[in-house]
């Protein structure tokens, strides 16, 4: 029974360097504070933050960092009067 | 109210992550909630011991901080779903870890899941300490071999002294996990025995995890052990020690000790 699961392995190492080279590749940028899907991530943000009341819980921000391509899928509820109400706040600044 | 684990050693290298990701995962599979926080900041690599890390969103010290709410930050495991992962920051600088935040992100955490392992840095600064401070049961991860001994004699002293129960006269629980044991060694007198070390640390044993090649493969593939393959010999050490930390009295054997006619032929070469 061990001598087959023995045999049955595949080696791992190929795949340690290949999470290695994608995971630093993506650090190393970080470092240097020019991440770029971190950025993008927080500029969104702000400029939906801008327009509508943003609640914190209703937002899932998830990233996949690759090595060819990273994915960035911000996800948030956007309640009706969440627009709304941000807009009668502005109208109220301009009258006052 | 769930749980409070602190995975220390004092020393470095001797299978804090390995184990906070082998036990969490551990009991995940037997349907509890975990979440697995690393406090290692500015060298995070429970993601990377997980195969999380192209995941990460945000991290402990961004909820700390207020940037990112708690739910956020948190990971869910894509094999486990009851297998969460808060990680640390990696760039940020640990004094950014402030204790009322911490003690807000436990207390949130506590609430809503069976198990919060908190995996402590290396050494006894700041991240350490905090690390420990809200624990209820502590496991101090030690090798059979002289420093990590004494390391870890140094952090039972400070679960003692400055963790929220000692300061509240509580006693605080300790469980001793010895890793990277090798059966062969002890065997031959080169290593310390298990009977030594817990003579020299008088505390409660929780289990012994063979030293062996299985780990080093999880690691490689981003997989906590007890999932890379759930029959290898460390993944069973680590399943029984979840068991007993869940209650469960189980015996603990000691590898090598009841070792076949063929083990006592190929155990020196098979690892």
């Amino acid at each position: 029974m061990n001598l087959l699961r023995l045999f049955s392995r595949t080696p791992t190492a190929p795949s340690a360097r290949e999470r290695l080279q994608v995971l630093l590749a993506h650090e190393r940028v970080a470092f240097g504070d020019s991440d770029l899907v971190s950025k993008l991530r927080d500029e969104i943000l702000a400029v939906i933050a801008r327009h509508v009341q943003i609640d914190g819980d209703k937002v899932t921000v998830k990233m996949e960092r690759g090595a060819q391509m990273s994915t960035l899928a911000v996800d948030i509820e956007i309640p009706f009067d969440a627009t709304k109400k941000k807009l009668d706040a502005a109208k109220n600044k301009k009258a006052a | 109210m769930g749980k409070v684990i602190v995975v220390t050693s004092g020393k470095g290298g001797v299978g804090k992550t390995t184990s906070s990701a082998a036990l969490g995962a551990a009991l995940a599979q037997n349907g509890d909630k975990v979440v697995v926080v690393d406090f290692d900041v500015g060298l995070r690599n429970l993601d990377l011991v997980m195969g999380a890390e192209r995941r990460v969103v945000y991290d402990l010290v961004n909820v700390i901080q207020g940037e990112a709410k708690l739910t956020q930050a948190l990971i869910r495991d894509k094999r486990v779903e009851t297998l969460y992962l808060l990680p640390a920051s990696q760039t940020r600088d640990k004094d950014n870890l402030t204790p009322e935040g911490v003690e807000t992100v436990i207390n949130t955490l506590k609430k809503a899941f069976d198990w919060v392992i908190c995996d402590s840095p290396a050494g006894i600064e700041r991240g350490a300490t905090l690390a420990m401070r809200h624990a209820d049961v502590a496991i101090v991860v030690t090798n059979p071999e002289v420093s990590s001994v004494r390391d870890s004699d140094r952090i039972i002293g400070l679960l003692d002294s400055k963790t929220l129960k000692a300061e509240n006269g509580e006693r605080m629980e300790k469980h001793l996990l010895l890793t990277r044991y090798d059966p062969a060694r002890a065997e031959r007198g080169d290593m310390l025995k298990v009977d030594d070390v817990l003579e020299i640390l008088s505390i409660p044993l929780l289990g012994i995890i063979p030293e062996s090649m299985d780990v080093l493969r999880a690691s490689n593939l981003g997989a906590p052990v007890t999932l890379a393959d759930g029959k290898c010999a460390p993944a069973v050490a680590y399943f029984n020690a979840a068991r007993r930390l869940a209650g469960e009295e189980l015996p603990v054997a000691v590898p090598g000790e009841k070792r076949s006619f063929f083990g006592k032929i190929f155990g020196r070469k098979a690892a």
